[in-house]
This record gives C-alpha cells, structure tokens and sequence, in this order.
C-alpha cells in the first residue's frame, strides 16, 4: 500500500547544513518554535489529565476534610446512573458506527463517479456534517414530535400510529442514533471518497479484463485497498461516539428515565447539575482511559490516516 | 440488467431522503402562519410565502450579539492558531532535536484527549486564570492544535529547502524565513486549517456552554439552543426553522460555494 508509506522518521532534508550556519543551537531554537503550542497543552491538555486523576483520588469527607482513596470510583462503579451511561454509549457506538460507515461506503462507491447528479447528491449528503449538532437537534425536535411531526406525519400516510420518538425509552436512543448517523454519513463519505480515488484504475482494468464482475472485484481490490481508510475513519467515529453529546444535552437531558444518558452526558450532569466534582472526575478518568487506550492502538495508523492522501 | 437501473434509483432516493430536514427547514422558515400552523409538517412548497418568521427569529434572539461573538471567537482563535502550528510546524518539519518524535507524540495525543472531555478540570482552570466566562477562555484549550502542527509540518515537508538556504545565506532569521518566505508558500496548508478551524468552533456547543454563564458571551451554538427552548415551548415551529437557519446557512453557503476547497479541507488532501 504505497499510499501510507510516508513515515514520521523519514525527514530527509538538510537541517544539519542549516543548522550548522546558526548562532543559537538548533535545538534551543526548536524548542522555543514549540513553546507556544506546549504552553497551550500543558495547560489544556496534560496538565487536566494530571489534575483528574488527583480529583478521581481525592475524597471529600463529612466535615469537608479530604484523604486519599478509591471512594470516588467506589461510588462510580456502584452508580446505576454511570451504568446506564456506559452501557447507552456501548449501544450507541455499535448503533452509529455500523450504519453510518456502511451507508458512507455505500454512497462513495455510488457516487464516486462525477456527473452534475452525483456531484449534487454527494452535497446533499454531506451538508449536514457543516451544521451544529444542537443546530441539527433543532430541526429533529420537530420531525420526532408525536403526531404533528414531520415523521409522524407522513408514516400516517402508510397507516403507522403516531410514536413518542423521544419521550419513549424504548426509541429514544434510537431517534438520537438516527440523527448522528444522518450528521456524520457524509463527513466518512468524504475519506472513502479520498479512498477510492487512490485506488489505481488499470487495477481494476486488468481485473474486468480477466474476466472479474463487479462484486468480485469490489471484494477482492476495493475493500482490500480501502483498509487504512476504514480504520482511520473507525477512530475518528469511535472519537465521535466519546465525545460529542450536544443532541442529548438540548433534547433529552439523558431521559427519559436514563435511556439515552451517555458518558459524556454524565460528566457533564455530574459537574453541571450535581457539583459532585469527585465523581466527574472518576467518570472522566474511564474516559480518558478509554480515549488514551485507543491512542496507544491507533495514533500510527490516525497519522497515516491523516495524509493518506498526501 | 435491471439492477443497473435500481441501484442509482435506490441511490438517488436514499441521498434525497438526506436532504429532507434541510428541505424542511427551508419551506417551513418561510411558511408564514404563526404557531399550530396546520401544514407545518408539509414538505410541499405550496405558498404564501413570508418572511415573517425570519423576522419573529431575529428579533426574539440575540442574533446580532451571538453572530459577534462567534465571529469573534472563530477569528481570533485562527489568529492565535496561525502563530503556533505554523512555528510549531515548522520545527517537526525542518529541525533536528533531541527528543523530537516523543514531543511530536506527545502533541498528537490532543487529537485524541479532546478538550470536551476534560471539561471538568479545564474549568477549573479557566477560574484560575479569571478567564472563565470570557471568550478568551472559551478559546483558550484550542490555542494549540495538533491537527494544525500536523498539518503545517506536512505542507512545510513538500516545500524545496532551496528557499530557506538562500535566505538563510542572505543572513535572515528563522523567524523571518517562516514568515516571509515558507507562509506565503504554505498558504494551502494554512487555508486548508482555517476552514477545518472555523467549522469545528462555529459548530461547538458543549465546551462554549460551560465556559460561559452570561448572555454577553453566548455563541450561536449556545444561543440556539436557548432559542429553540423558548420556541418549542410556544410551538414556534416556522420560527425554530428560520433561527437554525441563521445559524447553520453561513457555512452551508461557504460550502456550496466552495465546495472543492471544503471537501480537499476535510479529508487533508488540499496539502498536496
């Protein structure tokens, strides 16, 4: 796959005969080129992860006193609430990622040829990963309202009852899955899209000509060379899953009774409504586990993933 | 062969069936009428058509305030962005120094452990530092990028180093060759950055609503949802759709029109 072949160790310009010409050592003048960025991610992004697992550790007692200690993640773990968050977002990671990826291969490989239609449709469909979630709950609100609504409306004229899409919660995790998965189809469009057009075209000559049909050559060249995308684009949809909620917080706030409540979602109830910081902060250390463990499997293959096109 | 006439139908159908939220929201924003409006759930563009409820949205929101402070807000973090990923950029890019793969590591992982979910202790912060409730702080966790360091070290890869040696000849600092030499020639790269800046802080809600508590630092975002609120309450639909309109069309313009731009923006490719 000579598309991610590119390494990070694989510089090979000249520093050394620039540096050789410097005054100040180059390494001092590199560090000083990252300063502005490291201050930002120190501050930002180290230096929370640090102050969570000492929050997640510390436990406030009666009188206020605090010591050390698991009571935190104790009173997590036994937390129905934190359960159904956890599980929610297990549901939902498998609920958004699979349609939303299939369907997004299913439009690149339909449109990937460009005519005034596909160029048009190919818009449609990625319009709405340009707009605000709560922007997007906006317009949902009013296609999931029982009866007057726009999905109830014309599933009336097929002779289906009116649902209380977001109020039954039975479907209320169903309704928010439905609109990330009409949010973020045409954003992975976009990187299979990328994907097919680095697919070498005489490959796939040479195989029609050897007498291969359009399935068998799907499956055997296609899928095969769209590999680095796929992953790529299941951490960026994974990363999605984690950490975006907006349409929970304006729609649902979690219910009802829990049913589309989220990890995220829970943090924030816990530091927005509750004031518990110890516990926000044990919820947030799972999720920075999570989030970490997933860096250590994929940051190759994110970067690779990143200028796959370059 | 028959299945070669329904899989571009099915195609067709299924893309159209994407652009129904949005075909509605553009027929019921201008579907004069008022609350409990009984075609409100219709997508037929029958008319009259008004404008009244664009009116009714501009006037019960803080449009102008909130289109300021997003302004503002995606603006002037593009600014502070620009200075640090293109330095930033540019020594993983062109300099050797002891430690260089851990740090470029180590500043990857903010791809991953993204500012939404360290809202706890990122607030925590903003107190300290009296920025809470500011715009600043809003911007403040995205000062730094690692997606824009990453995207500067490549453009900053596919540039000759002839330039910077002839500059560096005629006696130019590292500071001068980054700005006056490889920025203009790295303007793809940079362009590339903005629109996927821009996008992604026009669009975000969480981290603006906690970080802010006053209706003078509300963002679209955080203003929208308050907005649709209230409207919901009074079943304002043709109103909801003309408010999420104003918030959703600059971009959604800016894409139609640049669609290209946006697309190669997204999937990294406009660094070639």
């Amino acid at each position: 796959m000579s598309a991610a072949s590119t390494t990070p160790h694989s510089v090979s310009l000249a520093p050394s005969v620039i540096a050789a010409r410097r005054r100040i050592p180059v390494a001092w003048a590199a560090y000083g080129l990252l300063a502005p960025s490291a201050v930002f991610l120190l501050a930002f992004t180290y230096w929370p992860v640090v102050q969570v697992l000492f929050g997640s550790l510390t436990v406030k007692g009666f009188r206020g006193e605090a010591h050390w200690g698991f009571g935190n993640f104790a009173r997590l773990f036994a937390d129905p609430h934190f359960a159904h968050a956890v599980r929610n977002n297990l549901v939902y990671a498998a609920g958004t990622i699979v349609p939303s990826l299939v369907l997004a291969l299913g439009f690149a490989v339909g449109l990937s040829e460009t005519t005034r239609l596909s160029s048009a449709l190919r818009a449609a469909i990625a319009m709405p990963m340009l707009i605000p979630l709560v922007a997007a709950a906006s317009l949902f609100v009013f296609i999931f309202l029982p009866n007057a609504g726009l999905l109830d409306h014309y599933l009336a004229y097929v002779g289906l009852a009116e649902t209380n899409w977001l109020g039954d919660p039975s479907m209320a995790l169903g309704s928010i899955v439905a609109i990330t998965v009409w949010k973020n189809t045409g954003y992975y469009m976009l990187f299979f899209l990328a994907g097919l057009a680095g697919i070498p075209g005489d490959l796939l000559d040479a195989a029609k000509i050897d007498g291969a049909n359009a399935i068998q050559r799907f499956v055997r060249i296609t899928l095969p060379l769209l590999g680095p995308t796929f992953s790529f684009v299941l951490i960026i949809a994974l990363l999605n899953v984690l950490t975006q909620v907006d349409h929970v917080i304006v729609m649902t706030q979690g219910g009802p009774s829990d049913a589309t409540s989220m990890l995220l979602f829970y943090i924030y109830q816990q530091a927005h409504q509750n004031y518990d910081v110890g516990l926000a902060s044990a919820a947030t250390v799972v999720s920075v586990g999570f989030l970490f463990a997933l860096s250590v499997v994929s940051l190759r293959s994110l970067e690779r993933g990143i200028h796959h096109e370059v | 062969m028959r299945s070669s006439r329904v899989w571009p139908l099915l195609l067709t159908a299924t893309a159209l069936l994407w652009a129904i939220p949005f075909a509605w929201m553009a027929v019921a924003s201008m579907r004069p009428g008022g609350a409990g409006a009984a075609d409100i759930a219709s997508l037929l563009p029958a008319g009259p058509f008004g404008l009244d409820n664009f009116r009714d949205a501009w006037t019960s929101g803080r449009f102008p305030l909130w289109y300021f402070n997003t302004v503002l807000l995606c603006g002037g973090l593009l600014a502070v962005q620009c200075v640090t990923v293109s330095l930033a950029g540019y020594a993983f890019a062109r300099m050797r120094f002891p430690g260089r793969n851990t740090l470029f590591y180590a500043f990857l992982l903010q791809l991953m452990l993204v500012p939404p979910i360290l809202i706890v202790p990122n607030l925590t912060t903003l107190v300290a530092l009296h920025l809470y409730d500011t715009l600043a702080g809003v911007a403040a966790p995205y000062c730094a990028s690692a997606f824009g360091v990453f995207l500067m070290r490549q453009t900053f890869r596919t540039l000759p180093a002839a330039y910077e040696e002839a500059a560096l000849v005629d006696g130019a600092s590292r500071l001068q060759i980054i700005v006056h030499v490889l920025l203009p020639l790295a303007r793809p790269g940079l362009t590339a950055f903005a629109i996927v800046s821009v996008t992604s802080h026009w669009n975000e809600f969480l981290w603006p609503l906690m970080a802010t508590s006053s209706p003078s630092t509300q963002v679209l975002t955080v203003g929208l949802a308050s907005f649709t609120a209230g409207a919901e309450a009074g079943s304002e639909w043709g109103v909801i759709a003309a408010g999420t309109f104003f918030v959703a069309a600059p971009l959604l313009i800016a894409f139609v029109a640049f669609q290209r731009q946006f697309v190669s923006s997204f999937t990294f490719s406009g660094i070639k």
